[in-house]
C-alpha cells in the first residue's frame, strides 16, 4: 500500500538541501559561538550567516532576530514576555479564539495571574474583524496577538489593518507566523508587527529551532536565564546546527515560494476535483479568498471524525483534524467552532489536508478514491 | 501457518497487561492487529495529570514492540449516559449496581464494537477470560480456563449474534502464562499492576466519590425489631451483606447489614455472618439475556453465579412469560443483592443472566428493599 502524507501543515520533511547543509556543519564545526577562540570563531560565523539572512527574509535587521527551541516558546516568549515587562502600563490582552494552543494556554495562564483576556470572535469565513479589534482596544491593552495565517483552515487573518490600526497605540503587536513563513512573503515594517513568531519544520527544516522577531525596542522580561546568549533575551548555548539547517529552508522558500504556492493551487484544485467527480458529499470549510493554498480543510457530512482518521490512515492517507491530541480526546476544534458554533456537525466531520512539494496530482486522485470508500462504507454501516 | 494477514482484528487495550498480551497473541497468529485505546472517563485531577494519558503511552509503547498501529476513541458521552447514569440510579434506587457489566454491554461490545466495524475490523477482541467455541452449528460463550479469572460474570449481558464477531484469546490461557508471556517478551506493560475496582473510581475513596455526585441522607441503624443500633451515613454506602464500617462494637457477633427500608431511610443490621434474615432460597431477575438457543417453556436445571468469583450452585430457572425469571435454589443462598447479576451456567456453557431484582425466603420478599 503506497503511503501518502498530506499533514504538511503538522511538520514537514527535512529538505535535501537542508540535510546537505546540516550534515556539512555537523562534519566541520562545533564550537561554542560564544568561545572566544578559532573554534568558537567558526561556529560564531555560520550563526551570524544565518541571523542575517533569515533577518533579510522578513525585512528586519540583523539584531532582531532571538532564536528559540521554536514556534511554542518564541509564542511564550512574547506573551509572557511583554505581561510581565509591560504590566505597569496595564493588564488587559487581546488575541483571538482561533489561535494555536501555543498562544491560547500562555494567554489563560496570565489570566490565572491578573491578566485580563479578550479573545476576539470569528465570522464564518475564519476571519475576526477589524472593528471588533478596535471595539476591544483599551488604555490599559498591552499587547495584541493574532496569528497570521491558521493552521487549521488556513485562512488568513487581517495584520497589516491591524498593524495600522494600531499604529498610534501603547500595545504591543505580536503575530504568531508559524503557519504564514513557508506561503506567505513577510514584511515585517509593512505590516508594523513588533514581534513575531516562526518555526523551521514547518518549512522542511529540523525541528528544535524557530526564532521570535523582536523590534529592537520592545523590552521582553526573558524566560530563560544563563549565560546571557541572543543578547540575554534566549539564554542557552545555541543550536548552531538546527540554525544552519533552518536558514538553508529560508533560503529554499524565497527562492521556490511562487512554484510552491502553484503547486499546492494544483493539489488543491485536483483533490476537490477528484472528490466531486467521486460523488463524495463534503463542504470546504472557510473562504478561497482569504485561504493559503496549502491548507484544505474539509468537512465530510455523515461520518465522524476519529472513526474517519483512523480509517484513512489505515488506508494509508496520513492527515489530520486540526490541533494534534493525544489520549483519545479529539476534543472538537476551537477553530471551527469560533467559526460554525458548538452544535455544528462540522465539529465533528472535519478533516485539514495540507499539502506540500512532494505530493502529485496521481496522489490526489488515490486519496479521493480511498476516501470515496472510506465514506461510503461509513455511511452504509 | 494459515495466512490470516487479510483478517483484521481491532484489540480494545486498555493498556493494561491482559489486553497487550491480548494483542501480542493476535499478532503472533498472523492477524493484521489494530491496537484501539478506549477513553470513556475523564479523570483529570487538580494538576491536570490524567490516567488515562499515562496508559495511552503504555498503549503506544506496546503497540510499537508489536509493530501493529494503534488509536484512540472517545466515548465518555456514551459512557456518561449509559453506565454512570445507570451507576447513580441504582445506588439512588438502593441497589448495588454492576458498571462492569453494563459496560461490556453498551461500550466494549455495542459503541466500540461498532467502531471496530466502522474500521472493516472482521473480528473484535478484547482480554477479557472468557472462550468462544462454535460446536454443532451454535457458536457459545465458554469460561475461561482460569477458574479464578474466569469474566463471563461481566459478559453475561452481551447479545448472543454478536459472538461470531469476538475473539478471547486469552480465555484459553490462565493469569499467569499472561504475566510470563508479557515477560519473555519484554512488554512495557509486563509488570503493571492489574487496575482493581470500578474503573472511573480508580485508588479512590468509594464513599467520597459517591458523594460528589449523590446526596447523602444519614438515618438509623435498626434491627429488625426496631432496636437502633446507631447512624448510617447514607443507604448508598451500604451492601447487604457488608460488615465493614458500621461503627457498632459491643459483645457478641459481629454485625451485618441485612436490609434497607428506602421509604423510611432506615438500614437494618444483625448480629452474626450466618443470621437468617441473610438468607433466600428464589431470586427474581429481569433483563434476562441469553446467550444459546434453548426451550425455555421448560423449567431449567442448572447453575448460577449470584456474584463474581463465587462458586456456582445449584439452581432450577423459570422464564415467566415477561421474559424475566424466577430463579429457585437447590440451597438456600446469603446476600443475594438487587442490581447484581445473576448468570447461569450448563457445565463451562454460559447460558446468559440477569439483573437481581428481588431476593424472596418462602416466598416473602425480603426487606432488602422496602
Amino acid at each position: 500500500m503506497k503511503h501518502i502524507y498530506i499533514d504538511h501543515a503538522a511538520t514537514t520533511p527535512i529538505h535535501e538541501e537542508v540535510q546537505q547543509a546540516m550534515t556539512e556543519a555537523m562534519k566541520t564545526q562545533f564550537g561554542n559561538p560564544s568561545s572566544i577562540h578559532q573554534f568558537g570563531r567558526e561556529s560564531r560565523k555560520q550563526l551570524d550567516d544565518a541571523r542575517t539572512t533569515i533577518a533579510k527574509s522578513i525585512h528586519a535587521d540583523f539584531p532582531s532576530i532571538i532564536f528559540t527551541s521554536g514556534g511554542t516558546e518564541a509564542n511564550n516568549l512574547a506573551i509572557f514576555g511583554t505581561a510581565y515587562a509591560y504590566q505597569e502600563q496595564g493588564k488587559h490582552i487581546i488575541t483571538t479564539q482561533i489561535e494555536h494552543h501555543a498562544v491560547l494556554h500562555p494567554c489563560e495562564e496570565l489570566e490565572e495571574n491578573g491578566f485580563e483576556v479578550s479573545y476576539l470572535p470569528v465570522d464564518e469565513t475564519g476571519r475576526i474583524s477589524v472593528t471588533d479589534l478596535k471595539n476591544a482596544l483599551r488604555d490599559d491593552t498591552i499587547l495584541v496577538t493574532v496569528m497570521m495565517v491558521n493552521n487549521e483552515t488556513g485562512i488568513r487573518q487581517p495584520i497589516e489593518e491591524i498593524g495600522q490600526e494600531l499604529k498610534d497605540h501603547q500595545s504591543i503587536f505580536h503575530t504568531d507566523a508559524v503557519q504564514a513563513l513557508g506561503v506567505e512573503a513577510i514584511d515585517v515594517e509593512a505590516l508594523q508587527v513588533d514581534l513575531l513568531s516562526a518555526s523551521s519544520h514547518k518549512i522542511y527544516g529540523p525541528k528544535g529551532i524557530g526564532f521570535l522577531y523582536k523590534r529592537e525596542d520592545i523590552h521582553l522580561k526573558q524566560l530563560v536565564y544563563g549565560g546571557e546568549q541572543e543578547r540575554k533575551w534566549r539564554s542557552g548555548t545555541e543550536n548552531t546546527l538546527s540554525i544552519v539547517g533552518f536558514k538553508r529552508a529560508i533560503e529554499l522558500v524565497l527562492g521556490e515560494r511562487e512554484q510552491r504556492l502553484s503547486h499546492y493551487r494544483l493539489l488543491s484544485k485536483t483533490l476537490l476535483e477528484e472528490l466531486t467527480q467521486q460523488g463524495v458529499d463534503f463542504s470546504v470549510n472557510g473562504n478561497e479568498p482569504y485561504r493559503t493554498p496549502n491548507i484544505l480543510n474539509i468537512s465530510f457530512p455523515g461520518t465522524d471524525v476519529e472513526m474517519f482518521l483512523t480509517n484513512l490512515d489505515l488506508s494509508g492517507i496520513a492527515v489530520s483534524s486540526g490541533s494534534a491530541c493525544t489520549a483519545g480526546s479529539i476534543d472538537p476544534s476551537h477553530v471551527l467552532k469560533a467559526m460554525y458554533g458548538s452544535d455544528d456537525e462540522r465539529l465533528r466531520n472535519s478533516i485539514r489536508f495540507s499539502f506540500g512539494m512532494d505530493n502529485t496530482e496521481e496522489e490526489m486522485k488515490l486519496v479521493a478514491e480511498r476516501i470515496k470508500s472510506i465514506v461510503d462504507r461509513l455511511t452504509n454501516l | 501457518m494459515e495466512d490470516r494477514s487479510n483478517i483484521r482484528v481491532v484489540v480494545g487495550m486498555s493498556g493494561g497487561v491482559d489486553s497487550s498480551v491480548t494483542a501480542l497473541l493476535l499478532k503472533q497468529q498472523g492477524y493484521d492487529v489494530v491496537g484501539i485505546f478506549m477513553k470513556n472517563w475523564d479523570d483529570t485531577d487538580e494538576f491536570g495529570v490524567c490516567t488515562a494519558t499515562q496508559d495511552y503511552e503504555d498503549v503506544a509503547r506496546v503497540c510499537n514492540q508489536l509493530d501493529i498501529p494503534y488509536y484512540s476513541v472517545n466515548f465518555e458521552k456514551q459512557y456518561w449516559d449509559k453506565v454512570f447514569q445507570y451507576f447513580l440510579d441504582e445506588y439512588k434506587a438502593g441497589r448495588t449496581p454492576n458498571p462492569d457489566v453494563m459496560c461490556n454491554k453498551e461500550i466494549k461490545f455495542k459503541a466500540f464494537l461498532d467502531h471496530a466495524m466502522g474500521l472493516g475490523a472482521d473480528y473484535l477482541a478484547t482480554g477479557h477470560y472468557a472462550r468462544v467455541r462454535e460446536q454443532d452449528g451454535q457458536i457459545e460463550m465458554l469460561r475461561g480456563v482460569d477458574d479464578n479469572k474466569d469474566q463471563t460474570y461481566f459478559l453475561n449481558q452481551i447479545p448472543k449474534e454478536i459472538l461470531p464477531k469476538i475473539l478471547f484469546p486469552l480465555g484459553e490461557i490462565n493469569k499467569k502464562e499472561v504475566r510470563e508471556i508479557a515477560e519473555k517478551h519484554d512488554l512495557a506493560t509486563a509488570k503493571k499492576k492489574d487496575s482493581t475496582g470500578i474503573c472511573f473510581i480508580g485508588e479512590r475513596n468509594f464513599k467520597e466519590f459517591l458523594s460528589e455526585y449523590l446526596p447523602a441522607q444519614p438515618g438509623n441503624m435498626e434491627t429488625l425489631d426496631g432496636e437502633v443500633k446507631g447512624r448510617h451515613d447514607g443507604l448508598m454506602y451500604y451492601t447487604i451483606g457488608q460488615r465493614q464500617g458500621l461503627g457498632i462494637g459491643g459483645a457478641g457477633d459481629p454485625w451485618f447489614v441485612v436490609g434497607k427500608n428506602l421509604k423510611d431511610n432506615i438500614l437494618y443490621v444483625e448480629q452474626g455472618f450466618d443470621h437468617e434474615a441473610l438468607y433466600s432460597d428464589e431470586l427474581h431477575a429481569v433483563d434476562v439475556n441469553w446467550l444459546v438457543d434453548r426451550d425455555l417453556s421448560e423449567p431449567i436445571k442448572c447453575t448460577a453465579k449470584f456474584r463474581y468469583r463465587q462458586q456456582d450452585s445449584g439452581v432450577t430457572v423459570h422464564v415467566q412469560d415477561d421474559g424475566s425469571v424466577n430463579v429457585i435454589f437447590d440451597e438456600s443462598q446469603r446476600a443475594i443483592t438487587p442490581g447484581q447479576a445473576v448468570v447461569f451456567y450448563d457445565g463451562e456453557v454460559c447460558l446468559g443472566g440477569g439483573t437481581i431484582e428481588t431476593a424472596y425466603k418462602n416466598q416473602q420478599a425480603l426487606t432488602y428493599l422496602g
